[in-house]
């Protein structure tokens, strides 16, 4: 992996496909994800299975995401902005 | 009405055969599923050998969806998933995720502890103070509901869900339940059946108990001697079995093909008392298990073909032996036959009785009797009660209608199950 610092959003996305791909069975859906993606609605993912999505992103990143910042990550989007915060905030 | 109850379904994850085709020729040949276990002699127990199936992880994919594969880690879960979804797919059924509820159809399966694997991970990460590590998938893993959650999740069944534990009691037990719910009118179907995972830390703590066999690890596949003078503990064993159980009725409509029906079966305790203990059975609630199941299912004893026994191999098969002659009022001439499956996969603990089950309705659907391998010198006490004419050592291929299947566990709990051929079935005509 690059650079966390200078990941830009995009390649945070890319990365992020891999993340989630484990917990969607719709592979379509997962490979056309854009920010407005939600990731129950659209992903169909299992919400009980959110929260490995956040424990997988935090090892993959190297970082650590607060309940707070966890409870945010509902969207590709939100998924996006919060792993750039936590990223930059190292 | 009184419902009748047949078998359309099995499954089979066992130490000498993965699959229903496998196990049936296993078990005609008289194949050991028994091998030298290094881990056991690398934690120095006194056993050193045990019954692991040959099961491949990956073989899972095809019986759950990726996501669900994914974090999917509990043994006894797997072996479970394999043999109850093999058992539906043998009635006839196909795996369906898109189905709506099945309301008429529950599903009993036992085991006798959570997958000790994930139960390790647990306690080390919340040890390393990592439990924010541990994820959304665990619970259900250790949860002792896990096998029948799974199950019923995938194939969405709405009748009563029940996960039974009666230590080695514990798969004919939920064999007997699930009759019994079928019986009295509660479901149409249920998927019966128990699974167990072998792990170091369950039969570590028997090993400690001096109850395994320990004179045989150079040679393992004669470890498990249930009956023999040389028996001298059990084989630790591994696996599941799974049985689809239908109202006669409602299998006919489906035109589903049967392999046995199931006549009645009992399940008591002996209380502790009189003898039994945490760990023995008290003789006289054996006897008055045997005899019940036997006056429910509306057989004489006279009938009874065949007993596939709990016989482990331990000190405790003469005193088995001793109360089958009095629960059926037997004075030891024409013995029905007795055979022990413990003596190719060694004793699978909850799964044992499930597996049993499986290896019972096989026998009666091809008519044949399984052999007792390891049993080439007979313990005297037991030949001069029943003959050593009752103990085939080689297959018979022979007409049996009545088979009786027992067994104990811990807490001084018994189970027997009375079998029947059913007879006007095309399938039997045909294959039999």
């Amino acid at each position: 992996m690059e650079n966390s610092k200078t990941m830009d959003k995009q390649a945070i996305l890319e990365e992020l496909k891999k993340v989630l791909a484990p917990y969607t069975a719709d592979k379509a859906a997962l490979s056309a994800i854009n920010e407005q993606t939600d990731l129950i609605k659209d992903l169909k993912i299992n919400s009980a299975n959110i929260i490995d999505i956040i424990i997988d992103a935090e090892t993959k990143y190297d970082i650590e995401i607060d309940v707070d910042s966890a409870e945010k990550m509902s969207s590709v989007g939100s998924c996006v902005g919060v792993i750039m915060e936590k990223m930059y905030q190292k | 009405m009184s419902r009748r109850v047949v078998i359309t379904g099995l499954g089979v994850v066992a130490p000498n055969g993965t699959g229903i085709p496998d196990f049936l020729q296993a078990i005609q040949n008289g194949d050991s599923g028994i091998r030298y276990n290094p881990q056991y002699e690398e934690f120095n127990f006194h056993c050193q050998v045990s019954g692991v199936p040959a099961f491949e992880w990956d073989h899972l994919k095809n019986y759950v969806s990726e996501v669900t594969f994914h974090g999917l880690k509990g043994e006894g879960i797997g072996y479970a998933i394999k043999a109850a979804l093999d058992a539906w797919k043998d009635a006839g059924n196909i795996l369906d995720a898109e189905n709506d509820t099945l309301w008429d159809t529950g599903c009993v399966f036992g085991n006798s502890v959570s997958d000790t694997g994930v139960i390790k991970t647990i306690i080390a990460r919340v040890d390393a103070k990592e439990a924010k590590k541990l994820g959304s998938r665990v619970i259900e893993q250790v949860m002792n509901s896990g096998p029948t959650a799974y199950i019923s999740g995938r194939l969405g069944l709405g009748n009563k869900v029940i996960t039974n534990s009666a230590a080695c009691a514990t798969g004919s037990q939920a064999v007997l339940m699930g009759y019994e719910y079928i019986k009295y009118g509660v479901a149409k179907r249920m998927l019966v059946g128990s699974t167990e995972h072998v792990d170091p830390y369950i039969f570590g703590a028997f090993d400690s108990m001096r109850v395994l066999s320990r004179k045989f690890n150079d040679t393992p596949e004669q470890a498990s001697r249930p009956m023999s003078a040389t028996a001298g503990g059990f084989v630790p064993g591994s696996g599941a079995g799974a049985l689809v159980l239908e109202d006669l009725d409602f299998a006919l409509a489906r035109g589903a093909s049967i392999y046995a029906e199931i006549l009645g079966g009992a399940n008591n305790s002996g209380g502790q008392r009189n003898g039994g203990s945490m760990t023995a059975p008290n003789n006289e609630g054996v006897v008055r298990c045997l005899q019940e199941a036997i006056t429910n299912s509306k057989v004489q004893p006279a009938e009874i073909d065949l007993i596939s026994g709990h016989l482990t191999a331990t000190i405790a098969d003469k005193m088995e032996i001793r109360n089958w002659i009095a629960a059926l009022g037997n004075n030891g001439t024409k013995f029905p036959l007795t055979n022990s499956l413990k003596s190719m996969i060694g004793h699978c603990l909850s799964a044992a009785g499930s597996i049993e089950c499986v290896a019972v309705a096989l026998q009666l659907f091809h008519q044949f009797v399984h052999p007792n391998i390891n049993l080439e010198d007979p313990n005297p006490e037991i030949v001069e009660m029943i003959g050593a004419d009752a103990l085939p050592t080689t297959c018979l291929k022979k007409k049996i209608n009545i088979v009786a299947k027992a067994n104990f566990g811990f807490g001084d709990i018994n189970t027997c199950l009375i079998f029947s051929k059913f007879e006007d079935n095309g399938k039997f005509e045909n294959n039999g």
